[in-house]
This record gives structure tokens, sequence and C-alpha cells, in this order.
């Protein structure tokens, strides 16, 4: 197939040309801040001198991976139908205070904790989803403004609930305030034999390589499949294509924004798990905020399918990493924060470009095929 | 179809050839480390002949914060010109979700010893401290939580009596007032002081209290905004000298203050010099003085006398970890009464509370 072969050529040369002006720009900014870009880049793949340091590192990589992935899953299956869910932020933050509360509440044999406290996180989620669905089938609410506006509303309302009716115990003279922390059945188990297979010593960092992420896989997995080959994927692709001739189809559209909002917010419910579950055991001061936003940009960069979503959430979680490799090179660490947006912007414009010289190439073999024929 | 399919797959091979040469890289050093495995443990030992490697991870807002952050710093730069230390800074991500990791990097970097600026760090300190047993931590404004955990706190209490007494002496109309950041245990001890230093000279005198947001809720450090609303009403109430305790919503006190043509007592640092609004310097009458940096310089020397973790130091009045600035001059004239006050917390004739009366 020359043609499709062409195609892919294209493709990653646009991909390599994006990631060398990606980087160029950073130079800039990197030789502006003072800094040297050659001990900048050294510094993104300097993960220590130990093994243990590098087994922590690796671990550090993969835990902020995997919230990064779920994220983008999440507001990957709203982009697919042209839903924009902006509302991922608030709807995992509630659902994760809700889900260590009530986790934090019995004890059971710990499959049954862990799917309780799973079950808890997609159903709240999805609910907070169904909130923004119903007001735009029914009165026509853009998504965009009300999911926007509910983020701002569980953020306060989580804030609230954690200093307030689902607060735990504090020791004397402890400013943070947390949920009761999950019996040890809630715990995941972790994944650090899997560094013993590479000669590797186990991270040593709390709560080591979240076995979350083994979820992770199955869950882009299991996404694949519903996106992909079921009768539901199809109708959700076929709306985000082409609304009317969805409908003319005999989709539902009502319907259709519900669930896919749903599923979505539902998705969003276990962003917060794998750190609650990992390491932390609750909800508190310190979980980690700002994920349902960073799912967006994982999601544009990994084109709303699950493969290239998990490339994205792992390439932003590489980039991450080197926070501190970055400062111990005297390095600006906000390179990082520019280097992402850089990423994003340029693959987008690529894709765009590549796009259109590929269709302009297609169109001109097929004008030339027609002349041969005729 | 297809080419939209080979699309998607050379996307994906673009991306697994750059992660693949990371992880290409990491192998590498790791072939290195053979050779480097010393190095960990010379900056592991704790004795005070081996070269002193001392870490220090920021809060959100890192340096440059004019405040808690930079003082924290200030004190570690001490270190290293006086102890000749060799020191490494480090801030976290805007997101705060690699506190941990942070001191970590800096454990596997041969640091130690290692200060976490804030409460924030509380948790992070304990696992990372149970981690990494040989190397010795601090943590400000939070308890020691194991062996080799050193807690730096502060008699804010102590320094906010002194800003009491001064605010009451400066007074005219016996009016004064006392906002907030956050209504948790730290900053009532805040409360609790200036209450008791007013109180001490002008027993009859009126004190507004506000605060910014409810215990739990941190935003309140950050929002000069609710800050000047809370400090307005209280100067359009009759109050003429407001002390704040709310980090960064501090300016909006000030600015409520050079509106009103009336006073402000700062926090924290000397913010009468580290404040870059020239208009709003003239009505810091005050700052009352919490020597972040003369704890983190002694922790520091002290672990170089060998000092071990497990306990908490307190920075009062007598070691002058805290007190009250003196820039501009405007309390130059009740010396002698802020000197008695501080000789009697001192001595111990004046016992200054920890949590307000009502």
């Amino acid at each position: 197939m020359p043609s499709g072969l062409n195609r892919a050529l294209l493709t990653l040369a646009g991909a390599v040309v994006a990631i060398v002006v990606a980087i160029a720009v950073c130079s800039v900014a990197i030789v502006a801040a003072g800094g040297d870009p050659l001990h900048a880049l050294a510094a993104f793949f300097d993960f220590g001198a130990t093994d243990r340091a590098q087994a922590n590192g690796i671990a550090t990589l993969f835990n902020r991976a995997v919230p990064l992935f779920i994220a983008g899953l999440a507001v990957a299956i709203g982009f697919r139908m042209n839903l924009f869910n902006i509302g991922v932020e608030g709807q995992y933050r509630i659902a994760a205070i809700c889900a260590a509360y009530v986790g934090s509440t019995f004890v059971a044999p710990a499959p049954i904790q862990i799917a309780v406290i799973i079950i808890v996180a997609m159903v709240v989620g999805g609910l907070y989803a169904l909130i923004p669905a119903v007001m735009k089938v029914t009165r026509g609410v853009n998504e965009v403004i009300s999911t926007i506006m509910l983020n701002y509303i569980a953020i306060n309302v989580s804030a609230y609930l954690v200093r307030g009716p689902f607060t735990g115990e504090r020791a004397e003279g402890q400013l943070t305030v947390s949920t009761q922390p999950l019996p040890p059945s809630g715990m995941f188990p972790d994944l650090n034999f899997v560094f013993g297979w590479f000669g590797l010593p186990a991270p040593t960092r709390e709560g080591g390589l979240w076995g979350f992420l083994v979820m992770a896989i199955v869950l882009g997995v299991v996404i694949w499949a519903v996106l992909e080959r079921t009768k539901f994927g199809f109708a959700i692709k076929a709306s985000g294509l082409n609304d009317s001739a969805a409908q003319a189809a005999g989709i539902d559209a009502k319907r259709m924004v519900i669930a896919a909002m749903v599923f979505s917010g539902a998705i969003a419910g276990l962003i917060g798990l794998p750190e609650i579950l990992g390491s932390t055991g609750s909800f508190g001061t310190t979980f980690t905020s700002g994920l349902g936003f960073l799912g967006i940009a994982v999601a544009l960069l990994g084109r709303n399918k699950p493969a290239g979503i998990a490339v994205a959430a792992l390439l932003f979680a590489f980039l991450d990493r080197a926070q501190g490799a970055l400062q111990f090179a005297n390095i600006p660490p906000s390179v990082i924060e520019i280097i992402q947006g850089a990423i994003v912007l340029l693959v987008v414009v690529a894709n765009e470009v590549t796009n259109r010289f590929a269709l302009r190439l297609e169109e001109r073999r097929a004008a030339r095929q027609l002349k041969v024929t005729a | 179809m297809l080419g939209k399919g080979f699309n998607k797959v050379a996307f994906g091979a673009v991306a697994g050839v750059l992660l693949m040469a990371a992880a290409a890289c990491g192998g590498s050093s790791s072939g290195g480390g053979t050779t480097a495995s010393e190095e960990p443990a010379a900056g592991g030992a704790s004795s005070s002949s081996a070269p002193l490697k001392v870490g220090l991870a920021f809060d959100v807002g890192g340096r440059g914060d004019k405040s808690f952050n930079d003082a924290a710093y200030a004190g570690l730069e001490k270190a290293k010109a006086e102890l000749g230390a060799d020191i490494k800074e480090l801030s976290p991500a805007a997101d705060g979700s690699n506190r941990g990791d942070l001191l970590r990097q800096l454990a596997d970097a041969g640091y130690n010893p290692i200060i976490g600026v804030g409460f924030a760090y509380d948790a992070d300190i304990k696992a990372t401290a149970a981690e990494y047993p040989d190397i010795q931590f601090a943590v400000i404004d939070s308890a020691s939580s194991g062996p080799n955990v050193t807690g730096l706190l502060f008699a804010e209490e102590q320094g906010s009596y002194l800003a009491g007494v001064a605010a009451a002496a400066k007074s005219k109309s016996g009016h004064v007032g006392f906002v907030g950041g956050v209504e948790n245990a730290l900053i009532k001890k805040f409360e609790a002081g200036f209450d008791a230093g007013v109180k001490s000279v002008k027993p009859d005198a009126k004190i507004d209290v506000s605060y910014l947001t409810p215990d739990g809720d941190f935003s309140g450090f950050s929002a000069p905004d609710k800050g000047k609303i809370a400090a307005e009403k209280m100067y359009q109430d009759g109050a003429d000298i407001v002390y704040h305790a709310a980090g960064d919503s501090g300016l909006g006190v000030f600015q409520a203050a050079a509106a009103a043509g009336k006073k402000a007592i700062g926090v924290d640092s000397d913010q009468r010099q580290t404040i870059t609004e020239t208009n709003l310097q003239n009505v810091i009458m005050t700052s009352m003085l919490k020597r972040v940096d003369v704890g983190v310089f002694e922790f520091i020397k002290a672990f170089q006398g060998g000092a071990k973790g497990g306990q908490n130091d307190t920075y009062d009045l007598k070691v002058d970890g805290v007190g009250l600035a003196t820039t501009g001059g405007e309390i130059d004239d009740i010396k002698d009464q802020l000197d008695k006050a501080k000789q009697g917390i001192v001595d111990g004739t004046i016992t200054v509370p920890t949590t307000p009366e009502s």
C-alpha cells in the first residue's frame, strides 16, 4: 500500500518536526533563563546515580502516568462525540473524597473493600457528570459552561466535606486535614516485584509502584473495545462525526449525550484512586489537584485513542518527573510546562498540516489514475 | 481508513522511540552507577568531618515569595557562608504532587540533613524519614514524627504579644484589629498572643478579629481580596491598627490601611523591607518576625555538632526566634515598654496563652 506508507511517513515526519521545534522553543526559554539546553536535556534522562534512585524515579514516572492516562481517557470519551467535558476536574475530586470516605467507614476482605471503593468513585463521578448532561438535553445548556461552573462547586464542596462531615481524627497540633485513613484491606497491592525482573531493587518510595497501573491498562483495553468494537462505540463516533446523519440513522442524540457524559464522568471518578489506594489512603489537604485539566492536553496529544493517550500520559509523566533533576542542574523547572504546552500545540498543528498534505497527495494520485483509465 | 490507521501507528511509534531512548539513557547511567556507588556512602555519613550537604525543599510558591520560603532560604545561605555547607534547594510542582519525591531525590543524591519548609510536608517527611533512617530531617511548623525528624516550631504567641503591646501603645482610638488567614490552631496562637499583648496595655481596648477561611481551607493565605475586605471593615468601624497573620493575603490588609490612612502590622519577615509597593511600605508600623532563617541555620549547626532528631526545637523570644522589626523607626519611642514586656516573657513573669480566650 504505497499511499498508506506515504501517509505513515508523513505523520512520522510531522511528529518529529513538532518535537524538534518544541525542543528548540524550550532551548530559547532555557537560554533566556540563563541555563544550558544540553544540560536540561541530559537532566530529563538523569534518573539518579544509584539503583535505588533509579527505581524510585521509574516508580514516580509510572505513578504520575496512571492518573494522567485515566484523565485522558475520561476527556477523550466526550471528545469522541464532540462533547467538551471540562468538568473532569470536579468529577474526580468529588468522587475521590466520597470514595475515600465510604471506604474508611467499614472493613471487608480486600477484593470487596477495593471493589466498593471503585464502584462508589465511578457512581459519584458519573452522577456528577449527569447534571450537565441533563441540563444540555433538556434546556440546551452548553456543557462547557455548565461543567466549568460545576468544577467550582465540586472543588469547594469537597473542601468543605474534608474539613466538615467527612473529616478524620487529627493528631494534636496537626494542621493538615484528611479523611479517616482506609483500613489495610482498602489499599491496592503494589507492583514492586516487577523491579526484580529487571535486576533493580524495589522502589522505597511510599507505596512503591502503584498496583492501579494494572487497572489502568485493563481500563484502556476495555475502553478501546467499547469505542471501536461495539454498537455503543459506533454510535458515539457517528454522533461526533456527523450528528444529523447519526440521527437520520436512528441514533437517539439525547440518549447518546447522557450516556457519553455519564461514561466519561464514571471514568473521571477513578482518577484520584491510584493515589488514594496506592499511598495516601485518604483524601486530604495534599491531594493532587489539576489532573482533570491536564487530562484535556493528554487526550488532545493522544488523539482521543487509548493507545495514543497512553503514550501522551507517559510523555507528560516523563517530563514531570524531571522537576527535581532540572533543579539539580540549576535549570528552572517551569521549562517543563513550556515543553508540555509547546508539544501539544505543535503536534496539533503538525497533524493538521500532514492531514491536508496527505489529502492533496491522495487527490492527485486519484486524478492521475482516472486519467490513465480514461 | 487504512491511511488513518497507519497514521495512528506511526504516531505511536515516534513516541515509543522517544521513550525507548529514555529507557536506554536510564540504563546507561545505571551502568555507571557501580563506579559512583561510593558517592552516597560518603554523603550519608553524618560525622562532622564529611562535607556538609544540606538539602531543602520549599512549599508551593517556592523561592521568591518574599516571606516564609525566602526566610528559610536565608538560613540556608547563612549555613553555606558560615559553615561551608554545600546547599541544594528544590521547589515542588504547582500542584504540590511531588513533595515526597523531591525529598527522596535529595536523599538519593546524598544530602543530609534535609529540611521541609511548611506543615504541608508533615506526612511526606514522616514517610521519607522512615525510608531513610540514616538521614536527619527537619520540618518547619510541624512536630517531630520520627527518631530522625526534628520539628522546628516557633513561639508565635510571644512575638504576637509584643505586636499587641506595640499596637495598644500606638493606638489612639483604643480599637485594633486582627486578620487571620486560616482559622486553625497555628494562626490562633498569633491571635491569642496579640490579644494578651493588647490587654496588658489597655485592658478595655476593643479588638476586632476576622479569619478569612475556615480550618482546612488554605486559600485564606493567598487571597489579598478577602484580606482587604476584612481590614476595610475594621478601619471603617474605628480600628486604627490591624495586625495580620495571613501570608500573601496581608497585601490586601496593607492596601486597606493605605486607603484609610491608617497603620498595619506585618508578619513572618520584615515586610516594610520585603514589600515591593513603595506606597504600602509606610503603612507597615512594624512586623512580627518569625525567624525561620534562624531555625534553619541553628538546625544545620546543631546537626554539624552531631545532634540527632526525635524532638522539637522551639524558637522563642529567649533565643530571638521571634521578635519585632524596627525598620522605619515607628516603634522606637516605645522601645522601653517593649523591652520590659520581652524581659517579662523571657523571665517567665508573663505567660502568654497559646489559645484565644473567647
